[in-house]
């Protein structure tokens, strides 16, 4: 499964949720594939996505948040999953994308070809976890747990291989503005 | 000041999310913000995951507080930077002064010595507190926060809220 078709899956799965998503070019093929006043871009902050979501899930309780991470994002702060499982918010879905290496710095090996993030996640105490291998199974799973009580977990194993596509061109103070006034509304 | 009084005030003061990585300082107001009823608290693993929760729960609509040791700052640069500067969210941050003019266990000694300057470079503003005045010193800088959208910081010594 190619990266690009899992997000493509992801999004057109998606209604009215809030996605907070990580740096690199997993942000980068999202907004490729439509900007949206509900996505939130980590632009910086590497390994944050997890906590900001998180903080949403926290702040907002009658929403759904989706955290579109990477690998290499989780693996940096592997202990905001124990802190998800402790919290445990009933309304976040995490979705990790995992390709076992940093694809926009040149594709240098992260650890994910042996530390199972599922496993890690279902220890921390997510109530589901599901690894899935092919998009349709994306799809059903992403449907099944927007519906579940959480928090829920995905592991995605994708290709290595990335889209040409441009950077995430939004004014940073604009989007959150948009992201806010979404939330506002809700 | 009493550690009720000030979550109270902090409260008074329109904070509602608190989220951080304990202190010893910070012991009693985090313990008495944990006993759940009156206060929420959300226990993170790293500082910069606490600043990253706060974030989201600003742009959620809370008004949110981080509690962290002074080596937490550290730890949150780049939190900060690409984080919280970029996306201007404010957050009130409460952070304990260990290695105060130097007196303290030899691992708090470099960060106690660089603290000023660090939060001086990032340019956010500070509050040290102090027992006289502390009501005020609290309402001003969060009031700062409130006024220029900025994150703020309130750096508390050992003693000053028991």
């Amino acid at each position: 499964m190619k990266r690009f078709d899992a997000i493509e899956a992801i999004v057109s799965c998606l209604g009215d949720e809030f996605v907070v998503v990580c740096n690199g070019m997993i942000n980068r093929e999202l907004f490729a594939l439509g900007d949206r006043a509900r996505n939130f871009y980590m632009l910086g902050s590497m390994g944050l996505a997890s906590a900001i979501g998180l903080g949403v899930a926290c702040a907002k309780s009658d929403v759904k948040v989706v955290v579109i991470a990477g690998d290499g994002n989780v693996l940096m702060s592997l202990g905001t999953l124990a802190t998800i499982g402790k919290i445990s918010p009933g309304n976040l879905v995490h979705v990790v994308l995992d390709n076992e290496c940093h694809e926009s710095t040149g594709g240098q090996e992260t650890a994910t070809s042996v530390a199972r993030l599922d496993v890690i996640a279902d220890g921390s105490g997510f109530k589901h976890v599901e690894r899935v291998k092919s998009l349709e199974r994306l799809k059903s799973v992403f449907v099944e747990f927007l519906r579940l009580d959480g928090p829920s977990f995905i592991h995605v194993k994708v290709e290595r291989g990335r889209e040409d596509v441009p950077r995430v061109s939004v004014d940073p103070l604009e989007m959150k503005e948009k992201f806010m006034k979404e939330l506002a509304r809700v | 000041m009493d550690h009720q009084e000030f979550c109270r005030l902090l409260r008074e003061c329109g904070i509602d999310f608190f989220v951080g990585v304990p202190c010893s300082t910070l012991g009693f107001i985090i313990n008495f913000l944990s006993e759940g009823g009156e206060f929420e608290y959300i226990p993170a693993t790293r500082e910069d995951e606490a600043i990253g929760i706060a974030a989201g729960a600003y742009m959620g609509g809370k008004t949110p507080a981080v509690l962290m040791q002074n080596s937490g700052v550290g730890v949150s640069v780049n939190a900060l930077a690409s984080l919280v500067l970029l996306y201007k969210l404010p957050m009130l941050l409460i952070v304990s002064w260990r290695g105060y003019k130097g007196e303290d266990a030899p691992e708090h000694l470099n960060m106690g010595e660089f603290l000023p300057e660090l939060l001086r470079v990032m340019d956010v503003s500070t509050t040290v507190l102090s027992e006289e005045g502390l009501e005020e010193q609290v309402r001003d800088s969060i009031q700062t926060m409130r006024e220029r959208g900025v994150p703020v910081v309130q750096i508390l010594r050992r003693g000053v809220v028991v």
